[in-house]
């Protein structure tokens, strides 16, 4: 569990709330979405479409933030704000903070 | 405190989202329905109901500022609480969301403590509207009642033209001596009920009860087209009903009701009369004068319906009208014209 890409507290917090059945679900749910929002995020950046480019950065971050991801929260809000395509680096951060989740409900 | 639960509906693009959304929503005791888009949210409103919705903005087809622009275009969903819950980014979106008429905002990721304070506060706003708005429909039509809410319950007058009509039962003191209490005002009810079916059903408002009289108001606060022809046929639908009621008290080898209208047109003052915390809407004037004192001089005419003159002007339906010429009636310095039906 590396605190750098989920946050502990916050996650713990997360689990608290929603019981320890149902945050193993959600991630498992998350998990499976993500490559989804990352070929929308990537599709949007290839065909120039603004909007759509903005809400797929913010359904990442939206959804990293429930978990106390706050590596992936950050580049997706930056990427929401300012448009600006670093795909790889949350490409990146999204691999390790995916990693990170699946040590978490395993555990 | 415990509500009792409500039906939310949870709109939001992202599944993981909804999923949250939802399961908060049923740990706080609620029911749930979900939708992945405005426009897909604006069909579900329409044919199911919900006590509050909670609305993202950031969404594919129809957003979140479109769904709120819908719902108050909408005169059956504009009173629809609306809790926005967004990520959005920007205190200005979230002003824009309240400007267009969402009654509350919680930053995502939702905190469940935080969203149950919220929705039972909304649950309670809304279950005294209900409230409020039942109570007024006690003494108005849907119609007046909507125009009443909207316009605020503002005290004041205005001044405009209307028929009022009077209406008592006679000898009700007389009849009810010989009744038990319980049977005088049950029999008071029925006859509260038959009036306000009358009146109603022709686009008037009841304005007052005292005892057995009635007085009722046509033309005001909704303009009616023809409020005094309005007020001549809620009359004649009341003394049917109560030729009705009276068969079924002979067989009961009760005394018949009898009652009485008068029935006057012209120009009131009407408005919220009271203070803030206790009013009623009522009207004052000349006509109202007249319209009781003919209601009482039906006992010396010997006649059930009296008009004045206006009121007999404005008449379209071809009834057989009786004149009597030179009434002198209290309160009214120069003899009238009055208009037995």
């Amino acid at each position: 569990m590396s605190p750098k890409f989920v946050d502990t507290e916050t996650y713990a917090e997360f689990r608290a709330s929603v019981g320890e059945e149902f945050a193993a679900e959600l991630v498992g749910t998350f998990l499976q979405e993500a490559p989804l929002m990352l070929s929308e995020l990537k599709a949007a950046d290839a065909s120039q479409d603004p909007d759509g480019f903005r809400r797929a950065a913010h359904s990442i971050k939206s959804n990293a933030e429930i978990f106390g991801a706050t590596a992936l929260a950050d580049i997706a809000r930056h990427m929401e704000t300012s448009g600006a395509t670093t795909i790889e680096a949350l490409e990146r951060t999204l691999s390790q903070t995916e990693t990170a989740l699946r040590a978490l409900i395993d555990a | 405190m415990r509500d009792a639960p409500g039906h939310l509906l949870v709109v939001d693009d992202n599944k993981v989202n909804r999923l949250l959304m939802s399961r908060s929503v049923e740990m706080l005791g609620h029911r749930v329905s979900v939708a992945e888009n405005g426009r897909i949210a604006m069909d579900m409103l329409k044919s199911d109901s919900y006590d509050i919705l909670l609305l993202d903005i950031e969404m594919p087809e129809m957003d979140g500022f479109e769904v709120l622009e819908a719902l108050k275009a909408d005169p059956g969903l504009r009173q629809l609480p609306v809790i926005v819950t967004s990520s959005v980014e920007g205190l200005d979106n979230i002003v824009r969301c309240i400007e267009l008429g969402a009654d509350d905002y919680i930053p995502k990721p939702v905190n469940k403590v935080l969203l149950g304070a919220r929705v039972s506060a909304s649950l309670e706003r809304k279950r005294l509207q209900d409230e409020q708005k039942q109570m007024l429909n006690r003494f108005a039509t849907p119609e007046v009642a909507e125009h009443l809410s909207a316009s605020g319950f503002a005290i004041g007058g205005e001044r405009r033209v209307a028929t009022v009509l009077f209406c008592d039962i006679r000898d009700f003191t007389a009849i009810s001596e010989f009744m038990t209490p319980e049977a005088t005002i049950d029999l008071i009810n029925t006859y509260y009920t038959l009036m306000f079916e009358a009146v109603s059903s022709q686009g008037g408002i009841i304005s007052l009860m005292v005892g057995d009289g009635l007085m009722a108001l046509f033309g005001a606060p909704n303009a009616l087209e023809n409020s005094a022809q309005a007020a001549v046929s809620a009359a004649r639908e009341m003394l049917a009903m109560t030729a009705a009621l009276n068969e079924e008290r002979a067989a009961a080898n009760d005394p018949p009701l009898q009652i009485g209208f008068g029935i006057a047109t012209g120009e009131v003052v009407a408005g919220y009369t009271g203070t803030h915390h206790r009013a009623t809407y009522t009207c004052i004037g000349k006509t109202v004068n007249l319209a009781a004192r003919l209601e009482a001089h039906t006992k010396v005419a010997g006649c059930e319906i009296l008009l004045d003159q206006a009121t007999r002007a404005r008449l379209t339906d071809n009834a057989y009208i009786r004149e009597i010429n030179d009434v002198r009636l209290k309160g009214f310095a120069e003899a009238i014209n009055a208009f037995v039906l």
